[in-house]
């Protein structure tokens, strides 16, 4: 960035002179920043290095007299843990899943409104709404209303069509999940979108046109592009929430049956208030952070890339 | 760099090109297009429908099969909720998200001003270190959470929640006044400062007042997320902090299969943020996308 006014106007013939200035200067700069950095590094970072710490023991809440010190066997016992790599599986699938098909709906909901017709407001305004309900509230929708074997809407509806009756969260749990989740991310797949779509230089389009361009050959070599990067956007911030998938697998399935349809959190969430078992949470805990850390920071870096650049011009 | 909130705006101008566009697809298939897409749209908000009408039945015409359409609506549900102690979450709800969203907006605009207008050197670091901690999965560190809380005796305490939904809301507060503050004029900051105003007079008279609405839209984003917050209000609340969402849980449980007072209180539940987000859903693409995308 540039270099601030009160350092140019203050010459710096020596070393010295010049140093002092600049490092208050410095400092006025970090002061406003401070409140909320430190905030944030003691309400995040702090309870995360508390958790390595917890990691590294033996500690059930259940008995006291096993809180000692034993280094990595938590870590190895992770490994080990068949649970453990069924449960990140679920993880991948939720989220892959979800960001994926909501991406391609979001894409379609996003084009057909793309367009001006009757009640285009309307229309819109119905479709974002999955997204502003509560999700717990949502979960139960889903569960029971929808996919109640016996009086729920889904197979009052299949049923029209002689499928016969599913009991879906517990024959198709993983499933019934993906569904309310789609569901509830579409929303905000489409919202990105569309603003992306409306940002499309209408003269390009036009020219394309007048080439005579299918509307086809237009999407796929001018629109497609021009999204390209709103794509990325949005899959990144709809991953970095779906990963972390709580309500919806603890009041649909509680993870089951057994735990076939738990993902990470839950998962963890199971060890630690319900199985009290603190040091081994913990550890699965420090293996989702650094696997998110990886995974998210490159990606991140990339995609925000291009945003932050052509917004410093 | 404009400063228009612009969605729709463009074809508004240029009016004539998108309509000669439209027109080429014919009127038949136009017509077919916009029912498809009713359809679609009626089809997706079904589940929703369906939850408010079930909240206006008796229970008898909630649990039938084939499902009732037409009944004779009741208010019996909603009075219910509300006679079960709604009240009491509802107002532990409006604290934890009022009081965290009011802090959130007090610390982020001085950190996005660090970041913006006057930024600190490795900006970048500084907002990628913000951004991260979202990515950091809150099951991580409920454990300590959980465990300091206990010896603090702040489990079940509605002030624990707004410390930890500040937290959580941060982050995203600082990205998206950022990119409001960038589109500020730096001539108009630079202007006050000759006239001798001092750094906080700067803030107060001219730059909060010109990015007013993107703080509005901040905090919209910051009371979504905070009203629906579920797994810290599960795992540290009990009797007294209970929230909405801690309500709805208990009225599953302990009523068994209530469907339509369940409904109705689902319905009161996800009421204000529905609102919100209907009224103000331009701000919530830029909210959303943490600011990137105008």
């Amino acid at each position: 960035m540039s270099t601030s006014t009160g350092a140019a106007r203050t010459g710096r013939p020596r070393k010295s002179r010049a140093q002092a200035p600049r490092r208050s200067d410095a400092w006025q700069r970090r002061l406003p920043l401070l409140p909320a950095l430190i905030f944030t590094i003691v309400a995040t970072q702090i309870p995360f290095l508390i958790t390595i710490w917890y990691s590294l023991r033996s500690w059930n809440l259940l008995n006291p007299a096993s809180d000692v010190f034993v280094g990595l066997s938590n870590y190895i016992e992770i490994f080990a843990d068949r649970t453990f790599r069924q449960v990140a599986m679920n993880s991948v699938i939720y989220t892959l899943g979800c960001v994926l098909i909501a991406m391609v709906l979001g894409i379609l909901f996003a084009l057909l409104l793309d367009r001006k017709f009757l009640g285009r407001g309307v229309v819109r305004t119905l479709l974002i709404t999955p997204f502003l309900i509560m999700p717990v509230a949502a979960s139960t929708l889903w569960s029971v209303s929808m996919f109640n074997p016996t009086f729920g809407l889904v197979n009052w509806f299949l049923g029209i069509f002689g499928i016969p009756a599913v009991d879906w969260t517990s024959s198709h749990p993983v499933v019934s999940i993906l569904i309310a989740l789609v569901w509830q991310w579409t929303p905000f797949m489409m919202l990105l979108i569309l603003a992306g779509l409306q940002s499309q230089p209408k003269d390009v389009l036009e020219a394309a046109q007048m080439d005579g361009a299918s509307s086809l050959q237009t999407f796929f070599f001018i629109t497609l592009p021009h999204l390209r990067r709103y794509i990325e956007l949005s899959v990144l911030l709809g991953a970095i929430y779906v990963v972390n998938t709580f309500d919806q697998i603890y009041l649909m399935t509680a993870g089951g049956p057994g735990t076939s349809s738990a993902n990470l959190p839950y998962y963890i969430y199971q060890r630690a208030f319900l199985g009290f078992d603190i040091g081994q949470a913990a550890a699965m805990g420090v293996v989702v952070v650094i696997a998110t850390i990886i995974i998210a920071n490159f990606a991140l870096r990339l995609i925000f890339k291009g945003f932050m650049s052509t917004e410093q011009n | 760099m404009s400063t228009t909130v612009q969605t729709q705006t463009p074809s508004a101008e240029t009016s004539e090109p998108p309509v000669r566009r439209k027109r080429k697809g014919g009127g038949a298939g136009s017509a077919a297009l916009t029912l498809f897409t009713w359809l679609l749209a009626l089809g997706f908000f079904m589940p929703v429908l369906w939850m408010v009408l079930t909240s206006f039945k008796q229970e008898a015409d909630a649990a039938s099969n084939p499902p009732k359409f037409f009944f004779t609506p009741t208010l019996d549900q909603y009075k219910a909720v509300f006679e079960a102690g709604a009240g009491g979450y509802l107002w532990n709800s409006v604290i934890a998200t009022v009081v965290s969203t009011i802090l959130v907006i007090l610390l982020a605009i001085p950190a996005a001003y660090a970041v913006s207008i006057r930024p600190v050197e490795k900006t970048k670091d500084v907002l990628f270190f913000f951004i991260s901690t979202k990515m950091l999965p809150v099951v991580a560190v409920i454990m300590p959470i959980y465990v300091v809380a206990g010896k603090l005796k702040v489990l079940d305490n509605i002030w624990t929640l707004v410390f930890l939904y500040t937290a959580m809301n941060l982050p995203l507060a600082v990205w998206m006044m950022r990119s409001f503050f960038q589109e500020v004029p730096r001539e108009v900051l630079e202007a006050a400062q000759m006239d001798g105003a001092s750094l906080m007079t700067t803030m107060r008279v001219v730059l909060i007042p010109m990015v007013a609405p993107g703080i509005a839209s901040t905090a919209l984003i910051c009371v979504i997320f905070a009203w629906n917050e579920f797994f810290f209000a599960l795992n540290l609340t009990a009797a007294d902090a209970a929230t909405v969402p801690i309500m709805l849980v208990s009225t599953m449980t302990s009523e068994g299969l209530y469907l339509a007072r369940l409904s109705a209180a689902s319905v009161l539940a996800s009421l204000p943020v529905v609102l919100a987000g209907w009224i103000a859903q331009k701000q919530l693409v830029r909210g959303l996308s943490m600011g990137a995308i105008k």
